[in-house]
């Protein structure tokens, strides 16, 4: 049974990794083939970053994912804050449903009526809205806040009421025990909700796609054009930086994650907070 | 402690100003452009011309629901293997498994697509045995499969997380009472587990049900889900409101979906307590 279940689980990994595995590979054969490997090369490495579109893409990645996670970290450590705060239930149930809505719902329809509302502000004449990067920083930020509020939320919860009542005694204003008490106990949470925003952000396709301009371009909607007709080798290349990317990140986000672990006493569950792609 | 301060007080209205804006608001739009024509005034024909892709939901339906199952099957056993390992073990499996779960859907499905394609590694394997060169990416066979690759950690992740929590002496116990393997499995753990599995189907099913890009890659075109449908009706401006109206429709169903999902896990919960 034991040796079993051994294979199994190496037969699922193996299969779940093997398209990754080739690509990665095969991103550095110098030959433009899929199924001959002739010579290890960076050719194709070479390539990409002679395309000026896709430094441009990465660009926009970057700025778009420091700028919506960063936002969605201020507006969701507040509203955490508020959250943890409330005594009604009832405006507490509320809040929570609606800030799940994003997660809930699948991302077309998320994309479909970002669009919807942006086509609509756009006939406005007093709102000068274009598409491009505002309706991005919009919608990364509305689908990153309730991560942030997912995992900061944890954190307020957990904190020793006493410590703020301690603080007031002690002649510090509310605003100060905000800063000094509270959000130093919440740093943690708030760095890998911090985190969990860029990586989303930088990730994201679906919702991109209904919300962005020709003129402001992503790297996954970068892949996508290039993609869609024939397979381009310097996407390969591309698509092998993004995974080592990730993986760079992912452990980052682990090692603080671990670090939280290590200094608070209640255990929390294992981070799940992982986007639905469609 | 009673007295509210300035932050307590408005901590919370920047998110409540972006939700109403940007989640609530989004969504009347598209039930207001679902029940209007190009000129905005009121119509049902929208919703009355959904009838013409009753055949394109119930494809959906079957594609998602087929990759489902599969990923239950599959995903099942894989939990139930990696909570049976030392604890430092499941760790790495457990980000072993999450690991793909970050990388970007449109790079998996790529991948897996020049895995797959008619000059790719695995038609070559099989010209090389002789099978020769097996059409795969634009068949049913590979829309299915892309979902299941994509989608099965997210089955697997919370079976997991359900198992991990249950209680050694709950198998010591059947077996003192005289449960073979089998039993336990369908008499014990499988009843447990039950909240888990739902979450599991919720979060394959979903996203495989409103997928554009894997049917759009290994389908070769010639699939059209939901997904690819409401992308084209969003592609030019004149059919946006149809595109509103199948959008509109499709929540609608994934949200009852769900709720009766839950509802079944919640009865489930009440059953727990009995056992």
């Amino acid at each position: 049974m034991k040796t079993l279940s051994r294979i199994y689980m190496v037969l699922v990994f193996a299969l779940l990794y093997a398209p990754i595995i080739v690509l990665v590979l095969f991103s550095f054969n110098e030959r433009g083939s899929l199924n001959q490997f002739t010579t290890f090369s960076f050719y194709w490495y070479a390539e990409l970053f002679r395309d000026a579109t896709a430094l441009g893409a990465l660009k926009n990645s970057l700025y778009l994912a420091i700028s919506s996670s960063v936002l969605a970290t201020v507006i969701g450590t507040l509203a955490a804050f508020g959250i943890n705060n409330l005594r009604s239930r009832y405006i507490k149930t509320v809040i929570r449903s609606v800030t799940n809505i994003p997660m809930m719902n699948p991302d077309i329809v998320t994309g479909v009526s970002m669009m919807l509302l942006f086509v609509f502000a756009s006939t406005m004449p007093f709102l000068p809205l274009k598409f491009g990067f505002v309706t991005m920083l919009i919608a990364h930020t509305t689908f990153n806040i309730p991560y942030v509020i997912l995992s900061v939320l944890p954190r307020f919860a957990q904190m020793d009421k006493h410590l703020t009542e301690a603080a007031l005694d002690l002649g510090c204003t509310p605003a100060g025990s905000f800063f000094r008490i509270e959000l130093p106990y919440v740093l943690p949470g708030v760095v890998s909700g911090l985190m969990l925003g860029f990586t989303l952000s930088l990730d994201d396709f679906v919702i991109s796609h209904f919300v962005s301009s020709p003129d402001f371009q992503t790297l996954p909607l970068y892949v996508y054009t290039q993609t869609a007709h024939k397979v381009k080798f310097s996407m390969y290349a591309l698509c092998a930086l993004m995974v080592f990317a990730i993986l760079i990140l992912l452990l980052l986000v682990n090692f603080a994650g671990s670090f939280n672990l290590g200094k608070s006493k209640v255990k929390r569950k294992p981070k799940t907070g992982v986007k639905e792609n469609g | 402690m009673n007295k509210k301060s300035f932050l307590d007080s408005f901590s919370l209205v920047p998110h409540a100003v972006w939700s109403v804006l940007f989640i609530v608001a989004p969504l009347i739009f598209v039930v207001y452009f679902a029940f209007t024509d190009r000129n905005g005034n009121f119509t049902f024909s929208n919703i009355g011309a959904l009838s013409d892709y009753a055949h394109i939901f119930g494809l959906s339906v079957a594609f998602a629901l087929i990759a489902t199952v599969i990923c239950l099957l599959i995903g099942y056993p894989l939990a139930f293997f990696i909570s049976r390992l030392k604890p430092s073990k499941q760790k790495i499996l457990i980000l072993i498994l999450m690991l793909p779960m970050w990388i970007s859907l449109l790079i998996r499905t790529y991948s897996l697509m020049a895995l797959l394609d008619n000059g790719g590694l695995l038609n070559t394997l099989f010209e090389a045995i002789g099978i020769g060169p097996v059409k795969i990416v634009g068949t049913a066979g590979a829309v299915i499969l892309g979902m299941v690759y994509d989608f099965l950690p997210y089955m697997v992740l919370p079976i997991y997380t359900s198992m991990s929590k249950l209680d050694i002496r709950y198998f010591e116990a059947a077996e003192d009472l005289g449960c073979n393997g089998f039993k336990t499995m369908t008499k014990v753990v499988f009843p447990l587990t039950v909240p888990g599995i739902i979450s599991g189907i919720t979060m394959v099913f979903v996203p495989s049900i409103s997928t554009f890009y894997i049917s759009q890659k290994l389908g070769g075109g010639s699939f059209d889900l939901i997904g690819d449908t409401i992308e084209r009706h969003f592609q030019n401006q004149s059919t946006y409101n149809v595109g509103a109206a199948i959008s509109l429709v499709m929540m609608i169903l994934i949200l009852i979906s769900v709720a009766v999902m839950n509802k079944f896990a919640d009865d489930n919960k009440g059953g727990q307590l009995i056992v």
